[in-house]
Parts: C-alpha cells; structure tokens; sequence
C-alpha cells in the first residue's frame, strides 16, 4: 500500500460497497488500449460506472494513472460506442447498417468461412488484432483452432516490426526474452532486500514516459531516478528524458546501430567492458570487436550525426556507469535492418555485464505469452494447418520458424494478386489497420476493397469498419470483459463488472465463434474456465491457483530469480549458461549463421535516405520519422474523446526551429508532408528539440468528428494520414523490420485553404453512423 | 495552511493532474484547477538542455476538500505519474524542500 493513503478506503477485498457505490479491484488493459495494464479501482452505480481511480495497493503502478484511464468514463459511456452487431446496407463506405443480432451475426460469419473453405479452402481466410488486445492472442487463436487457418496477422503490420524484431534478436543471442528491471519484478519492488536500482538506464529509442510500450510502466524509471538512477538517452528529439539525461546521443533515424557499434569499438578497445563477465560468459567476441572496429567515431559521426567526441565520452561514461539497464524501443523494430540493430543495442548492454543482475537487464520467462496461449489452444490441430502460411519459406528467419503472425506484406500481396491463393474472408479485431499499423494506407484500403467478406470488431466505428466491413461485432471495454493479465509480472486478474448491450471481449468472441466453428478445440464452458485453463498451462510460467483465488488476491507475483545463468534456471537442460548452443551470450549468432544471415550486428542504410538517394534528397531534404507517442491516444484509439482532443486537438508533426524559419513556416502552421509515395497535412511543431533536418510526424490520425461516408472523405481516413508516405514490403532477408521510421520527404504550408479552421476541431466528441432499424 | 510541494525534477507533463482534477471537479472545456507550465526545451551556453514541466493550480483548486474530508488526497496527488506532487500542512511540505527545482504551492485557504 502506497503511503499516506487510507487504508479503509482503498481495501485488500477485490470488490466492497461504499454506500450505494461498487467498487472493483481491477486492472485496465483494453481497450481502450495499452500495453501496461495498470490496477484501478472501477466505481460502479446502477450498473454505470461513475468514476476510475488508480488503486494505491498495487504495487504495478501505485495508485497512479494516465490521462487515458482517467478518461475511462466519458469513454466507457460514450454514446456513439457500438454496443450491437451490425450488417451492412448498401456499399461499403455508405455507413449505413442494420442492427441484427449476436446469434444472426455468429450464423453468418460462420456460414461464409464454410463457403469459402469448400471453395477456395480454410487459408483464404485471414485474421487480425490490434496491438495491446490483452496480448493478442485471441485471432490467431481463433484462426488456427476455428477457421483452421495459419493467416494471422497484426492489422497488416509490415515486418511483424513492433518488438517482434527485438524478441527475435534476444531469443537468438540469449536463447530468452530480457527487460529492465526498473523493481517491478517484486511486490517489495525497492524495499526488496535483493533489489539495487540500476547505476544508469540505457534509454534507447524511446520514450517510455509516454509510451510504457513492451508492457513496461515508462514511470518505474521515474521511481529510478528519484532512487538515484541516472539516464543515458539515444533519441533523434529532445524529449523530457533526454533533457534530463547524463548522456544524450541525437542521431539520425535509422543508424542505431552504427552508433551501438561505435559505442561497442570504443569500450572494446580501452577495455572499458566487463571483461570478467564477457570472458566467462560471451561467444564471439573477436568477432564483434573485428566488427565493431570499423565503426571508428569518426565513421559514426558520419553515418549517425552524433559528433565523434561524443560517441567517446558515451562509450567511456558506460564503462564506468556500474549496472546499467537497457531499455529499448520501437523505432529499432521499425527500420528495415532491425534485427541487425537490435544485436547491436543488445551488444552494448552485453559489455556492460549487466546480465540478469538485479537492476540490470534481467531474463523473464514470460515474454511469449502470445504464442504461448495459441500454441495450447491449437495444440491438437495437427502440423498440417500451418503448412502454406503466407510468407513462409521466403524469409530467412520465418523459415526456421519464429513469430507469432503470418507476414502482413504476404498477405497484402495475396489479396492483390491472388497468388499463391486468393484471400476472400477478413476477420479483423480491433485494428483500425490502414489507419495504423499498416504502412501505405491507401493500397492496403484498396486490397480489402478485393476481400468479399470481412467482419470488424471494434469499439468504436472507425474508417477500416465504414470502409472495409459487412458485418461489425461490438467490443467489450476493460470493465466489461473477464481477462487475465499474463504479460510479464505479476499476472493480474481483470474482472468484468458491466455488460453494455451485447459487447463482448475479444476472447469471449473468439471462444463463441470457435465453439460454432469448431467446438472439439473451444470445449471451455466460458471465458472464465478457459483463461483459468490457460493461466494452468503457460508452458513458460504456468500458474497453479484458481481464477477465484487469483481474483481473490488481484495480483500474484512469482518469486523472481536473478543470476539464472549460474543456477541452470536459463537453459532448457538445467545446466548453468544461457539457453543457446554454445551455452554463452552469442555476440556471434550461430542460430543466425545457419539461417543464413549476417551473425553479427550490423548496419545499413535504410532504403530511402539522404546518403542511399542523394538525388532524390534534392526534392525531399527531409528524413521523415513518425510514430512517435502521445499522452492522450493508444495509437488510433481516443480521437473520439472530448477530453482527450482538448489536450490535444489535431495532428502534430515536429521541425527543427531553424528549418522551419528557412521555410517560412510558424509553428501551429498547417503543412504538408510529400515524398515519393504520398501525403497528408498536419500541423507544424516548431521546436528546437528536433533534429535539424528531420521530422516526426505523428501517426494513428482519423476524424470520427467528421462524416464517415467514403464519399466525404471516410472520417478524414486519408488527411492526416503518416501512413500515406510510408510503404509495406520493405523488410530485410530476415523477414523482421520495416522502413515506416526512416522515410524522406518535403514540407511546406498549405496554402489551397483546405487545412481545418481553428484550434478546436468542430463537433467534437462524436463518432457517428446511420442505423436503417432502430 | 495546507499547500502543494511540486518536486519537479521528476515531473515529466504527463498531464494526469489536469485530467484528474478535470475528472473530479467536473470542469468544462477551457477550465482548469491545475495547470501545465512548459520551460524548453531550451539548449543552454555549455550545451546541455533545460526542458521543465510545473504543474501550477489555479483560483478554481480547492484541494479537494471534499476528498479530503473523506480520507483521500487530492487527486493531482494520487494520480501524479512521477509521484512528485505532495500535499499536507505547509510547516511539513517546506521541510521536504531539500533540493533544487521544488515549488511549494498555497492555492487556497484550505
């Protein structure tokens, strides 16, 4: 319990009375979404909620909370939520439906996956998921067990590249998943007599404050910090961090690893690196010091845009820092030689010995609850079903078989030509995809235009619903689904508490269709039975207890093991090392080497750049970035809130201060962002944080306040966009990364009157659709 | 007197004062019982950064008296991401005073 709060109003119970109030212990993951999954406390009232408090008891966020979570009300009782299902009338894009019900919109969607089976067979049915659906394990559930198809994916993402590109990495060097330990990994967290707050946080390509991506609490660094951690930040922005860091590195986006690299030549050849540690325990370092040898300061400074002198005092601030803890970031994902990056950020890390020490970069065993729960779903469906997986067979490491999803490039490709089969069902749940996750927005609009049938779930009614769906299926919000938080620690109990008309969960959804489609894999009575099923069988960390105990207790924390390397807690033999062939860290990837791939980090230019196009740089000087976050939306999610559009009323892209002035433009000017491959106008950030001759704009951007007719522009699908410049299959031979971090392009005021009037969009908080029947 | 202390070394703007206070005293578009103050970011002579956040409350704060009456914090306070923001009687607050980038704030007679 969190001090100074009272201990009769915020009660160990997980649900009491105030009066004629309900309050619930519980824990937020989505949707609305994130990937944290913070506890609160729901306060409930004639089946209402009424007001969302952070619960002080849990030791995951300490009664803290977002701006998103203390929005939970207005969005949980918004009146534009769908809250039935329904069909299409007329065209797509006329955003007109009919209400039917569950029973009728179950009896369809399973009448044309039979259809499409006996004619084209079960893989030319695809499924997505949004990031953040209590870890997504729901469609590629239903996919394999229920439409008895390998074609998942997450909302089109190109390259799988969100953390996928990193676990990928780790599991190759590490044999395992690693993360921060930032004291979350105890109840006692700081008090935990076994715990030390990490000497410096390695902050690498994010900005967890805002993003408390990976399923990682941004703040637990603020906790750090207040406990005396210091921070090392690598970021293109002066952001908040960065500002307050002992080290900051702004480079150029896209050349992460030529700095990593640097840095790993400069602690290598002054010895700065844990030689004890790294002799004993790390394959490779010849290797890597060979390689790293021809990433001199001066190379990097060239490449990266950070001053040699800097990479020297960085290299030599590490080597002295003491535990450091890597905390990592999607923009290595998202470049199209992640995988390469993200060894290199990893190596770093490496040398500084900081391995599974408390305070450093420690092994977790749950990193995969993802594939964990689908592989024990779809445990008797046989080999046979995820043979001919699009994508399979063309990418060095989807080959040997890692990742969760089909390859969303693959899929796009098999819409669009019908090779190597047609796709001609869509089951998507909540991805709002050419919105967000994917890349190229308008094509991939276009490619479902060639998908017969497709169903959306979702919230809210979003461009993908009005423009791609026949039959759309009402989400569940957090208060209104029973869930189990299983991503890293502690495993959390989400607890229904409300029904909104017939708005399910994601995984109430998959477990009613999958018992339609295919009742000898969906043999659970209800989602209670089969989360407590799977909370049992998690074949990395299986829980032995009872939902109700688990709900009974809210959260459980397993003990947690430093120094498993030591112990033979790492390795699949239990013999002490790391859980990779030759039993040490592999700086030289042997897994890699087999594959066929570079084994050791590594550095390219991205595809577009200033130094791969120089000519074209003629006519778009800029290197574009995007993605990065806001306080006030997940991704797509939030544009629909009131509250959250005050703080933050439109589309925002950030330019250095003294481009801006050469190009006349103001800060709060409307600009357009062009390059080779489209455009969208967005507002202009004029800051001197922003690297000079970079941009980021941000992504995710839709206006439900508009008319959601095709014909007037589909909500605003394709104005503000980010996602109209960048593209979709440009991975690396790995099959992992994407370019939507590291494109070009130019900018300039829109002057053609189109730009929105005003600092508050009009209407505001709505988010309409026509309904023929009601 | 009972007051706010802003410890704004770790203030990072995540703006969840303002939307709690919003929340809880059921402000309209426009009116605020906290508010944000941005300071850079702004590069200094030897090159490093200032780049503050300072949450400020304003004539509508009234440090959730009835909250408080109840048991509870003001809820700036108990949401505060950087768990930065102290309330209590003023003597107390000023004696955690004990490094730089602190703000000790007496938004009302309370």
């Amino acid at each position: 319990m969190r001090q100074g709060m009272n201990p009769d109003l915020y009660r160990e119970e997980w649900q009491w009375q105030e009066g004629d109030v309900t309050v619930t212990r519980s824990c937020q993951w989505s949707g609305p979404g994130c990937h944290q999954g913070c506890n609160v406390l729901f306060y409930t009232k004639d089946n209402k909620l009424v007001k969302i408090e952070g619960d002080p008891r849990s030791p995951v966020n300490d009664g803290r909370l977002c701006m998103r979570c203390l929005a939970m009300v207005e969005a949980v009782n918004h009146p534009d939520r769908i809250l039935h299902p329904l069909r299409r009338v007329g065209e797509r894009g006329e955003n007109k439906w009919e209400e039917i019900t569950m029973d009728e919109a179950y009896a369809i969607i399973a009448e044309k996956a039979r259809e499409v089976t006996e004619e084209y067979g079960p893989k030319s049915i695809v499924t997505g998921i949004g990031t953040g659906r209590n870890a997504t394990w729901q469609t590629s559930s239903l996919a394999f067990a229920g439409f008895r198809t390998p074609n998942d994916t997450a909302g089109m993402l190109s390259g799988d590249c969100c953390y996928t590109p990193r676990l990928q990495a780790m599991n190759a060097i590490f044999g395992s998943d690693f993360i921060a330990d930032c004291a979350q990994l105890s109840a006692e967290r700081f008090d935990d007599p076994e715990y030390r707050r990490p000497d410096v946080i390695l902050n690498w390509a994010c900005n967890p404050v805002v993003s408390n991506a990976d399923g990682f609490f941004g703040h637990w660094i603020i906790d750090c910090m207040q406990h005396g951690s210091k921070l090392f930040v690598v970021d293109p922005r002066v952001t908040w961090m960065a500002a307050h860091a002992d080290i900051f590195l702004q480079l150029r986006p896209g050349t992460d690893a030529a700095v990593a690299l640097g840095i790993c030549n400069i602690m290598i050849q002054e010895k700065l690196y844990d030689q004890d540690f790294c002799d004993k325990w790390v394959y490779g370092m010849e290797a890597l010091a060979e390689r790293a040898a021809l990433y001199t300061p001066e190379v990097v400074e060239k490449i990266s845009w950070v001053p040699a002198a800097k990479i020297v005092e960085a290299a030599r601030y590490l080597g002295q820092a003491g535990t450091v803890a890597l905390q990592w970031g999607l923009p290595l994902d998202e470049t199209k030689w992640a995988v390469g990056a993200s060894l290199a950020v990893a190596a770093v890390e490496v040398l500084t010995g900081s391995i599974d020490v408390p305070g450093g970069f420690v092994n977790v065993k749950y990193g995969h609850v993802q594939s964990d729960i689908r592989e024990n779903i779809c445990k008797g469906m046989g080999k046979q079903v995820r043979e001919g997986r699009l994508g399979d067979g063309k990418y060095a490491l989807r080959t040997v078989g890692f990742g969760p999803h089909s390859m969303g490039d693959d899929i796009l490709l098999a819409m669009e030509t019908g090779e190597p089969y047609p796709i001609k069902m869509g089951f998507l749940c909540s991805t709002n995809t050419f919105i967000n996750m994917a890349g190229e927005s308008k094509r991939v609009y276009e490619a479902w235009q060639k998908v017969p049938f497709v169903v959306v779930c979702d919230l809210f009614m979003t461009p993908t619903a009005v423009g791609c769906a026949d039959i759309v299926l009402p989400i569940a919000m957090g208060c209104e689904r029973w869930g189990i938080r299983a991503w890293f620690t502690p495993l959390r109990a989400i607890n229904k508490i409300l029904q909104a008309g017939d708005a399910r969960g994601d995984e109430q959804i998959m477990l009613e269709l999958g018992q339609i489609l295919n009742p000898d894999m969906f043999f659970w009575d209800d989602v209670l039975e089969m989360n407590e099923f799977l909370m049992k069988n998690l074949s990395s960390m299986p829980f032995d207890m009872t939902w109700d105990e688990l709900q009974e207790k809210t959260l459980v924390y397993p003990k947690f093991q430093y120094r498993k390397y030591e112990t033979g807690d790492m390795r699949f033999d239990h013999q002490p090392g790391f859980n990779t062939t030759t039993g040490r860290i592999e700086l030289y990837c042997t897994m890699y080497d087999s594959a066929g791939i570079d084994p050791l980090p590594h550095f390219k230019e991205p595809t577009c750049s200033p130094i791969s196009h120089p000519e074209e740089a003629e006519e778009f000087p800029f290197v574009l970035t995007t993605g990065r976050r806001s306080w006030e939306f997940f991704h797509s999610e939030h544009r629909q809130l009131k509250s959250m559009r005050e703080f933050h009323p439109w589309p925002l892209c950030e330019i250095n201060d003294q481009d801006a002035a050469e190009l006349g433009i103001k800060d709060g000017d409307w600009v357009y962002l062009e390059n080779q491959f489209g455009k969208c106008k967005q507002k202009a950030m004029v800051t001197p944080g922003q690297l000079k001759g970079t941009i980021m704009a941000e992504h995710g951007w839709w206006f439900p306040e508009r008319s959601g007719k095709l014909a007037d522009g589909l909500f605003g699908a394709f104005d503000s966009n980010i996602n109209c410049l960048t593209v979709q299959n440009d991975m690396a031979t790995s099959g992992y990364g994407s370019s939507y971090k590291t494109q070009m392009c130019k900018v300039y005021k829109v002057t053609d009157g189109t730009e929105p009037k005003g600092d508050m969009p009009e209407n505001v908080g709505r988010d309409q659709y026509e309904i023929v029947n009601r | 007197m009972n007051g706010l202390l802003i410890d704004y070394n770790f203030c990072t703007g995540c703006h969840s004062c303002e939307m709690a206070c919003k929340v809880e005293h059921g402000f309209a578009q426009g009116e605020w019982g906290i508010k944000l103050t941005q300071q850079g970011p702004d590069q200094l002579a030897d090159g490093s950064w200032e780049y503050n956040y300072i949450p400020t409350p304003t004539d509508r704060c009234d440090l959730c008296a009835d909250r408080v009456k109840e048991g509870r914090l003001p809820t700036c306070v108990h949401h505060c991401q950087g768990l930065c923001m102290y309330y209590g009687p003023v003597e107390d607050l000023a004696r955690q005073m004990t490094s730089s980038h602190m703000v000790l704030f007496t938004p009302c007679e309370q």
